[in-house]
């Protein structure tokens, strides 16, 4: 027994990475379709769209990466189909460089479902802006001035989707899609808290306990959770996606970690109060 | 023909950073040489193309907006510091940098974070719903408790450590909680790259 717990508390980290890769692989070639249950800061999300009057102006930041792109890309689908299912105007904008062929791509994606949807009147990217908060903030006094063309070089003041809007006062809802730096944390501290626009946020789980407290003083209307919170919204908007897919290949790694954990936990004090036994008795 | 090639040697460089995971070899090294400099070339030519062009080089030279030559001289300035002589010109260009953005985040976390907070803060400990009053008390707790753990000016003993160590237990439930999320993340990440190597690369999922 002994030497077993001394193994263990060697094991080899190769050994856990061929475990943690079974955990995943398995579950997405034999879904089992485990059940999950929508949780109060998705709902809200969700909510903050459907209560929209239609026709609204939605702003979506879409502030991330490649390398967040598991996470993101689902909820930025939903995002997009969400609001255009709910017949609302989508103003697209994006604080990271690499961010903008991923909206064209999501964008591309979603409209296959809506092929009466016109670029101009129904959707706009206004691309990306180099500037992190100096962006946001001076968005607050004028958008058209910060954004003079959107990311196909057409001057703002020539597309229609775009008549109207002035400054946050004109957009009914902001919603962020963010891999980190600058992103929700940003858009809440130069934007919500100055003027107090709707802001709805869809994050990686890495930075989500970071935002709880923001949902608590209602600095943020909803929040969405890395892949977990994207696989709800999925539920929520009944389209499954990848990130619904990718729940039972999540459930089961978490199992593994926390297995390993606690076998970890287990050798390491029982190896130490053997020690200290061997000591004693010395 | 060009998606295909794309999506093999997207597979190809996938399983080169993976195999890291056995231990450091020359794929692994030819993978993450190839992102270094690919995103180097990728930055330098986005940058050019989204922020000197239309913001000083286009209005500068097309629309003859001379007032730019001010920035423009002030970025210049920032690359005196390749050279020791000069190197004290770059401090006027981050002192401005540094001065705006200090400027704009200071407002920020003073208006959003601080005061919001705060003001998030104060809740009533009893209310109808007893649900409530437990989520209330827990959190006013574990925000005094808290901040008594990082005040420093009185040592950690008596009564005042007692509150101090139950504030550690909040602060060390706060960090499971930001591990677990953090575990996660890591977790999607993997399952968003086998995915693509299952699915995109092999056709093995429906």
């Amino acid at each position: 027994m002994k030497k077993i717990l001394e193994k263990l508390e060697r094991l080899d980290r190769r050994i856990i990475f061929i475990f943690i890769f079974l955990a995943i692989i398995v579950p997405l070639l034999l879904p089992m379709n485990l059940d999950f249950s929508v949780t109060a800061p998705v709902q809200s999300f969700y909510d903050a769209i459907e209560d929209l009057p239609p026709e609204s102006k939605v702003l979506v930041s879409c502030d991330y990466d490649p390398g967040s792109m598991p996470e993101l890309f689902p909820m930025n689908l939903a995002v997009f189909h969400h609001l255009l299912s709910r017949g609302h105007k989508v103003i697209v904008m994006q604080l990271w460089a690499t961010g903008t062929l991923l909206v064209e791509r999501a964008m591309s994606e979603v409209l296959e479902d809506f092929p009466d949807k016109k670029y101009g009147e129904d959707w706009v990217n206004l691309g990306f802006k180099e500037g992190r908060e100096v962006v946001m903030v001076s968005m607050g006094t004028n958008i058209p001035k910060t954004f003079p063309t959107d990311s196909r070089g057409t001057k703002v003041e020539d597309i229609p989707i775009m008549q109207g809007v002035k400054n946050f006062d004109d957009i009914a809802l902001l919603m962020n899609i963010s891999g980190g730096l600058p992103g929700t944390k940003e858009w809440v501290l130069q934007v919500q808290s100055r003027y107090h626009v709707k802001l709805g946020s869809g994050c990686t789980a890495v930075v989500a306990p970071e935002f709880y407290p923001y949902i608590q003083s209602g600095q943020l209307v909803g929040l969405l959770g890395g892949m977990k919170g994207a696989a709800e919204y999925e539920k929520l908007l009944q389209r499954p996606g990848t990130a619904q897919r990718g729940m039972d290949a999540q459930s089961v790694s978490h199992i593994i970690v926390f297995l390993f954990i606690l076998i970890g936990n287990i050798a390491y004090f029982s190896v130490k109060s053997k020690k200290k036994k061997l000591k004693v008795s010395r | 023909m060009w998606e295909t090639i794309g999506i093999w040697l997207g597979a190809f460089l996938t399983l080169c950073i993976f195999s890291f995971l056995y231990k450091d070899n020359p794929f692994y090294k030819l993978a993450e040489h190839l992102f270094v400099g690919i995103s180097a070339g990728y930055w330098a030519t986005l940058e050019y193309h989204n922020v000197f062009r239309p913001n000083l080089w286009d209005p500068l030279t097309q629309e003859g907006r001379l007032l730019l030559l001010v920035p423009f001289a002030f970025g210049i300035l920032l690359f005196s510091r390749f050279t020791k002589k000069f190197s004290w010109l770059s401090r006027w260009p981050m002192a401005l940098i540094i001065g705006i953005y200090a400027g704009i985040t200071i407002v920020g976390y003073g208006s959003g974070d601080l005061i919001l907070q705060i003001q998030a803060n104060l809740l009533p400990l009893w209310t109808d719903n007893w649900l409530t009053s437990l989520n209330n008390i827990l959190l006013t707790v574990g925000v005094i408790t808290g901040l008594i753990y990082f005040f420093f000016s009185k040592e950690h003993k008596g009564a005042f450590g007692g509150v101090a160590k139950i504030g550690i237990w909040f602060l060390m439930i706060s960090f499971g909680a930001s591990f677990g999320y953090t575990v996660m993340s890591r977790m999607s990440l993997l399952i968003g790259r086998v995915y693509f190597l299952l699915g995109t690369w092999l056709h093995l999922l429906e």
